[in-house]
């Protein structure tokens, strides 16, 4: 309720609030969809069919979606924060028993005009979520134990859906940006030190588990943690992505081969190059020089996000911002891993830039959470 | 519940710390991400380019195209036509069951082809066109051409295939080729890729194989760029390779021809021999077959008659046929004996119709015997007791070094398939390969071409050339390379007294010319073309039994070697029919005949032959006008 502490009129009004939306973080968004468009452009061997335009289109859209949501005041959202995530655990349970197999799990519900992928709005709802409890929690309870169990709770009951469908990135992503919030909101160091020992201890018990009839995860993901311990294991097989995106990225050099010019994506050579490896199109035809470009538009919406967060003085409007922007960073920060060999290839799309209507419009629908917050913000 | 400003304002900066620590990982990450995008675009990006191309790049093989082969006036023997195939790609066909149907009842295909090719279909990937059926007629390819837009995903494909204009020929000198086998890339030791290129045709025998390495040629390249799942995109670089070298043989088809036709029937063998250089202008082995049939993988039914044919056509009988020379060796062991002064070449011996030697009595083939007999008068009577004197004084060694000078028992390198060396036995060759010692009965039965000693008719037709010439000639089959002329060897003088070579040239113009010379009956009466010879009969049996009387198989070979015209020698030749009986009536004959084919480079005037044969030479003469070989070349090759 601390809204009602600050003075509401200093608030803009009507469509005024337009002019007081974060436009640098409006043109930083566009910019690196901008780059998206180009890469799929290139991929499609210089087209905008299929995947660019139908991308620039939702683009429009989730960019309409972003304002429509930031015009609304953000103690509405706030108010709807628990009902989005009640929402969101029904949807979860939803595709277990209604949800379409494609590439071997269960992620999407087909609602005819659009394919719902529960996990994915739910990394913003359990934000949204976690950051009102921590608004409503007074701060010197936040790290007694009966208060720092509900928050895991809260966190763990959407992840152990989302493995179980399985998709081990997004229980991963979940699991990170629910702990990130945690710690934000300013739960005691000496629990984030337990639950990494417990986290170390679960590797351990996922590894042991192997070959059991408790087997913890499906035999593909197992080849996958292999693969990306040793591709060369396998370089034809289960370890040809990670190779072959590795010889994309490393063909690049500093300035690339030239639009249009990369022969690693144009020839097939790299699996998914328009979705979850797109960023090595990227790499091979602009080199160095473009990928860091990227990099450095990612790095100022973080920038944009965390300063109009501490600029914040509404609680929940800054663990929401940071929220959000933190979820945005695991995803790139997974994604440019996983391609340049980091991380095991865990299917996460490079966000914004990645062709992929849910993901893209889920993620604008979070960005407009962060107007709203911006645009509301006590003065 | 309303708070504290103090708490609200601890609680946000304690927010504001954590925010700007997880800000600062959270770049502090970008960071190593920017580095190892440093590490593998600029530090590594040598390697990684490399690999791309590698992925990329793609080298095709483009087979070179095989030299051809040509007679001495420039006719193909060989050549190269194309073939073509019918192919299919599964994602142009679209319905790949109704597309072959429709193929099927256009060009003939029977059930198992269609079967096959669905099933090899639907095993290879999409994109890659699939052979339906091969070697098929223009007829086909034309069908299909039209039918096109009927037949989504089929095309007709060219290749290249060898073919023998000449058929059967040819078979004992050009050869075949043939698809490269497993045993022939096993017997290689260092194969050239090409070979790997499926349906290349290899050289398999005689100067198909023995040429092979010119006739092949090099392989081209083609730099192809490919997708991830091996489909072409673009060709990138092409070199091409070099054709096959092409071979003129100093045979003359015309003349090969003839003798072909004129050997129909036997099992014979013939060869020609130019006087000045040791070219062969004919190498004919009877019966041939056609090379034909075998390009393509010969069938059982093709093959197995040729497998049992009693008289061997698959064997070349010129260079792979050993026989006891009979006879015709008779002029070496004289030219052994007269050479080392042993006996002059008007001395004589009396033949009683045998000799003793050894306890053992030797027969001359004339029982009653042929009295005082000097150098001339044994050879045109072929009285058997006046060599196996000689022999007897001259020696084995001498005998046998004598004819090595004259090209019997020495293999002659030639570009033909298992050339036989023959054999000139020697005291050390029977001991060493027979573990006995020499005795006087081997030296006797050498003397008159038996026992031991063995030539082909490559070797006899050398060694009557040497005889006529005097030189060392050496047979050459391969005349030019590329328009290149080959080396001729063999124009240094055999180091012997010119007049012994004169007595031993006019002894074997006896035996054709004199009216008590064995081969008188296949004299050449026009001037300037006389023919001299020497006749010669190897026993295959032990007893003397009359030929008519015994099975075709243990009759005697029949032989004749000559040289015309007898005052300019410009043609030397030997002639062989496998238990064709005697030499003066088997072989003599078609010496005569082939010889004047050879002099008068066509068929030659009645008037050169005796007045008595006339008739029945005209009668031969009008059947052997114009045989065509035989063989069986695809129709295809005629819309080339």
């Amino acid at each position: 309720m601390s809204y009602l502490e600050y003075t509401v009129k200093s608030v803009p009004t009507g469509f005024r609030k337009i002019l007081y939306l974060n436009w640098p973080l409006v043109l930083l968004l566009t910019a690196v969809a901008g780059t998206g468009f180009l890469m799929l452009y290139s991929v499609a061997g210089g087209g905008y069919s299929p995947w660019a335009e139908p991308q620039m289109k939702r683009f429009a859209l989730g960019l309409c979606l972003m304002v429509a949501v930031g015009l609304v005041p953000i103690w509405m959202w706030r108010n709807l924060a628990g009902v989005a995530y009640g929402v969101s655990i029904m949807l979860l349970i939803g595709v277990e028993f209604f949800g379409a197999v494609g590439m071997g799990a269960q992620r999407w519900i087909d609602l005819g005009f659009i394919r719902l992928q529960p996990s994915e709005m739910t990394k913003i709802t359990l934000v949204m979520f976690l950051a009102a409890y921590y608004d409503w929690l007074p701060a010197k309870k936040t790290s007694r134990p009966l208060w720092v169990l509900l928050p895991l709770l809260i966190i763990i009951v959407p992840t152990a859906l989302v493995l179980k469908q399985p998709d081990l990135g997004t229980a991963i992503l979940l699991m990170a940006a629910g702990g990130g919030l945690m710690f934000l909101a300013g739960v005691h160091w000496a629990y984030f030190a337990t639950v990494i020992a417990a986290g170390i201890g679960l590797v351990v018990a996922v590894f042991q588990s192997r070959g059991t009839p408790w087997q913890l995860l499906k035999d593909y993901q197992f080849r996958r943690i292999d693969t990306f311990l040793d591709p060369s294991s396998d370089p034809l097989g289960a370890g040809y992505h990670i190779t072959q995106s590795k010889i994309a990225l490393g063909s690049g050099g500093w300035t690339g081969r030239g639009f249009m010019q990369g022969t690693q994506s144009r020839l097939n050579f790299l699996p998914e190059k328009h979705t979850d490896f797109i960023f090595t199109t990227l790499a091979e035809e602009f080199g160095f020089i473009g990928g860091i470009s990227l990099l450095v538009l990612y790095a100022l919406i973080i920038v944009f996000c965390v300063v109009s967060a501490v600029m914040n003085k509404d609680r929940f409007s800054s663990l929401l911002i940071l929220g959000i922007a933190l979820n945005f960073f695991l995803f790139f920060a997974v994604n440019m891993s996983m391609v340049m060999g980091l991380a095991p290839v865990v299917g996460v799309p490079l966000p914004l830039v990645s062709y992929g209507g849910s993901a893209m419009l889920v993620l604008m629908l979070a960005f407009g959470l962060v107007q709203s917050a911006h645009v509301h913000r006590p003065r | 519940m309303r708070r504290s400003r103090a708490e609200t304002d601890a609680s946000h900066a304690k927010l504001g710390r954590r925010a700007a620590l997880l800000g600062g990982v959270q770049l502090l990450f970008m960071g190593g991400l920017a580095a190892r995008m440093r590490y593998l675009q600029v530090d590594q990006a040598d390697q990684f380019r490399l690999l791309a191309e590698e992925n990329r790049i793609n080298i095709r093989l483009i087979p070179p195209k095989r030299g051809e082969i040509f007679d001495r006036n420039g006719m193909q023997l060989a050549q190269n036509v194309p073939s073509y195939r019918i192919v299919m790609v599964r994602e142009d066909a679209g319905n790949v069951e109704d597309v072959m149907q429709r193929l099927a009842s256009l060009i003939n295909l029977t059930p198992e082809q269609t079967e096959s090719a669905v099933r090899e279909l639907n095993r290879s990937a999409p994109f890659l066109p699939v052979t339906i059926a091969e070697d098929v007629s223009w007829d086909a390819v034309s069908a299909v051409s039209v039918n096109a837009p009927a037949l989504p995903g089929v095309a007709p494909e060219v290749g290249s295939t060898r073919v023998y204009p000449r058929g059967s020929d040819f078979a004992h000198v050009v050869g075949r080729v043939g698809r490269v086998s497993q045993k022939d890339l096993d017997a290689l030791e260092d194969p050239d890729a090409v070979l790997r290129i499926p349906r290349f045709q290899i050289g398999k025998i005689n100067v198909e194989a023995r040429e092979e390495k010119l006739l092949r040629g090099t392989a081209g390249t083609k730099q192809v760029e490919v997708n991830a799942t091996g489909r072409v995109m673009r060709e990138l670089e092409r070199r091409e390779g070099q054709s096959g070298a092409a071979l003129q043989l100093t045979i003359d088809a015309k003349l090969q021809n003839y003798v072909q036709a004129r050997l129909t029937g036997e099992s014979a063998a013939v060869v020609i021999i130019d006087c000045e250089k040791g070219d062969i202008l004919a190498n004919s082995s009877a019966p041939s077959y056609d090379p034909n049939l075998f390009i393509g993988g010969i069938s059982s039914k093709d093959y197995d008659p040729l497998l049992t044919d009693k008289y061997r056509p698959l064997v070349n009988k010129t260079v792979q046929g050993a026989y006891p020379p009979g006879s015709t060796f008779k002029m070496m062991t004289a030219m052994a004996a007269i050479e080392a002064g042993i006996i002059g070449p008007d001395e004589t011996v009396y033949c009683p119709g045998h000799l003793e030697v050894g306890g053992r009595r030797f027969h001359c083939w004339k029982r009653s015997g042929h009295g005082w007999v000097d150098l001339e008068t044994s050879l045109k009577r072929s009285c058997d007791v006046y060599y196996y004197d000689l022999a007897l004084k001259v020696g084995i060694e001498k005998i046998s070094a004598m004819s090595n000078r004259f090209g019997l028992g020495i293999r002659h390198d030639l570009a033909l398939s298992s050339v036989n060396s023959g054999l000139t036995p020697t005291k050390d060759w029977k001991l060493q390969n027979r573990g006995e010692d020499w005795v006087i009965g081997d030296t006797v039965n050498a003397s008159i071409g038996q026992g031991f000693m063995l030539a082909s008719p490559m070797q006899l037709a050398v060694m009557t050339a040497r005889l006529a010439t005097g030189r060392e000639i050496t047979p050459r089959l391969v005349k030019t390379v590329n328009g290149v002329e080959q080396p001729v060897k063999g124009n240094a003088q055999l180091d012997m007294k010119e007049g012994n070579l004169r007595k031993m040239r006019k002894s074997m113009y006896a035996v054709v010319n004199d009216r008590r010379g064995t081969a008188y009956r296949s004299r050449i009466i026009a001037d300037g073309m006389r023919m001299a010879g020497k006749t010669g009969t190897s026993q295959v049996r032990s007893a003397v039994v009359n030929n008519s009387e015994v099975p075709w198989e243990q009759r005697d070979h029949a032989l004749f070697v000559g040289f015309a015209p007898y005052d300019n020698p410009r043609y030397a030749c030997a002639v062989l029919v496998e238990h064709g009986g005697g030499g003066s009536t088997a072989a003599a004959p078609i010496a005569r005949d082939v010889m004047l084919q050879a002099l008068y480079e066509g068929e030659p005037p009645l008037e050169a032959y005796p007045t008595g044969d006339r008739g029945r030479i005209k009668i031969q003469q009008r059947k052997l006008r114009d045989v065509q070989p035989e063989a069986r070349i695809k129709k295809n090759s005629d819309q080339a």
